[in-house]
């Protein structure tokens, strides 16, 4: 999603260096949760979940010597609101070689919000196999659920209004110079905040 | 994208492309266990085919079906259309039934297009194939074939690449269609045929045309073999068979003057021994099966793009 002008005038939550611990504490949790990288399979949702999870595979290697298989899940066609715009492009998804059938799957997302993205995932999911595990991470989680649908890792945890928009900027994918940042913005009246 | 697909021509190059990426990431749908997306659960899709095909027919029919559409087939034969019913009262039908889109095969040139422009119904129309005017999802795929095989990233890739379009070009709707969407997407295109066989007019099309197969086949990154349509000639268009096969055929001794990576394709169906010989066709470049692979997904891109979203953009 383009950030606005304004975006980069909105007020920072975290910064670069803030992100890379929230990473690493993830990465820790999913190793103890797990007991080991060994049937791990991380996920990530386009765009923004895909470069978490490469981030969050390469500290797992570094601390477990083990490279976890990484992919991309894109979930547009699975979105509850297709309809309700016009056709959307599709996003890039790649499983890894090995599949899922039998892994503990980690979901890694930028920002949970209503969770519809996350329902959208799992029905994903469905599709492609049948995993004996699903967990989720994410990076911020912004409250207001409109879904039966929690974290297992979160990054933090961001008090948000509904007004409100979350702005997540990563050097991967946002090449406007600046490094890795979480920001609140408050979109100006006739734009139609919120992302995710 | 506009409402319906019935020319090549209606699709700008960002259309193209979108379409391209879209059906890349489609196509890895077939790898997979489950083969079906439930982007289109709830709409129908109608294949109205007023003309003999296979390929096509199949091609909508499993693109509409993974995308998890109800797909209803009409086929002329064996349907109120034999008993004479005309194509204003089948398209009221249709949208009686409440059909999302429909497919058109027709064998009159801009049949597609009055059922878009007539307010007969309010759905989508693909064309599939009118007369000898367009085919633009053959166009597509071909397209498509193409950006794959000449290994480039993006389909902005094909640009500069040169495409030898070789025989029946008159009778071709696939030729007219492949004309101009790969001139829209950058790529230089190439006619060849006997004169009988080019089209009067050809000149406006913007393409280069010959009638020398040998001087333009060492030039081409993939030629793309034309069916003879003897069913649409009356008259003589050529002497002999035989005497075409020599000219315009393709035979293992003129793929020998092809660079390396040139491709060989057909839209099919082929007419082995005539436009192209057994061992051309089942050589390693020939691309033709995966042709018929690849039709899937363009066309799984093209009723997603068409129907996939809101009908009333905000």
């Amino acid at each position: 999603m383009p950030a606005a002008p304004s975006a980069q005038m909105g007020r920072t939550v975290l910064d670069a260096r803030d992100i890379a611990r929230a990473l690493t504490r993830i990465s820790h949790e999913i190793l103890e949760r797990n007991k080991g990288a060994g049937d791990l399979v991380l996920l990530g949702i386009p765009r923004r979940g895909v470069p978490l999870a490469h981030r969050i595979a390469a500290r797992i290697s570094s601390v477990e010597e083990y490279d976890v298989p990484v992919g991309s899940l894109d979930i547009t066609m699975y979105r509850d609101d297709l309809r309700m715009k016009p056709a959307r492009t599709l996003m890039h998804t790649e499983i890894p070689g090995d599949g899922i059938d039998g892994k503990v799957v980690v979901l890694v997302d930028d920002v949970l919000y209503s969770g519809r993205t996350i329902r959208a995932a799992l029905d994903a999911l469905n599709d492609v196999g049948r995993p004996r595990a699903v967990q989720l991470a994410v990076l911020v989680d912004r409250g207001h659920r409109e879904l039966p649908i929690r974290a297992d890792f979160v990054g933090k945890n961001l008090p948000t209004s509904v007004a409100e928009r979350v702005s997540v900027r990563l050097s991967e994918l946002d090449d406007d110079g600046d490094a890795d940042s979480v920001s609140i913005v408050v979109p100006a009246p006739e734009d139609n905040g919120g992302t995710a | 994208m506009k409402r319906h697909l019935l020319s090549a021509a209606d699709l700008t190059r960002d259309d193209a492309e979108l379409v391209l990426t879209t059906a890349a990431e489609l196509r890895s749908l077939a790898d997979r266990p489950i083969k079906k997306l439930p982007a289109l659960r709830g709409r129908t899709v109608v294949n109205l085919f007023f003309e003999d095909s296979t390929r096509t027919r199949i091609s909508f029919e499993a693109a509409a079906k993974r995308l998890s559409a109800d797909v209803i087939n009409f086929a002329a034969k064996g349907s109120s259309l034999s008993k004479g019913e005309s194509l204003k009262d089948t398209a009221l039908t249709l949208e009686a039934m409440g059909a999302d889109a429909v497919v058109i095969r027709h064998s009159a040139s801009g049949a597609p297009h009055r059922l878009a422009h007539s307010g007969w119904v309010r759905s989508s129309v693909v064309n599939a194939g009118d007369g000898t005017h367009e085919h633009p999802t053959q166009a597509l795929l071909d397209a498509f074939t193409l950006w794959r095989h000449l290994g480039e990233s993006k389909p902005s890739g094909l640009e500069g690449r040169r495409v030898a379009i070789v025989g029946d070009v008159l009778h071709s709707r696939v030729a007219r269609s492949n004309a101009l969407l790969l001139q829209t997407l950058g790529v230089d295109v190439t006619l060849v045929g006997p004169p009988t066989l080019l089209p009067v007019g050809v000149e406006s099309w913007g393409v280069d045309t010959s009638y020398d197969l040998d001087a333009v086949l060492p030039k081409v990154d993939a030629v793309m073999m034309l069916r003879v349509q003897r069913e649409r000639m009356q008259g003589g268009f050529f002497p002999t068979p035989r005497e075409y096969s020599r000219r315009y055929g393709l035979d293992g001794r003129r793929m020998a003057t092809l660079q390396d990576h040139t491709i060989v394709m057909h839209p099919g169906p082929m007419v082995r021994g005539m436009e192209i010989t057994a061992d051309v066709a089942d050589s390693d470049r020939s691309v033709i099966v995966e042709q018929v692979t690849n039709g899937v997904a363009v066309r799984m891109a093209v009723l997603y793009l068409l129907l996939g979203g809101s009908e009333n953009p905000e």
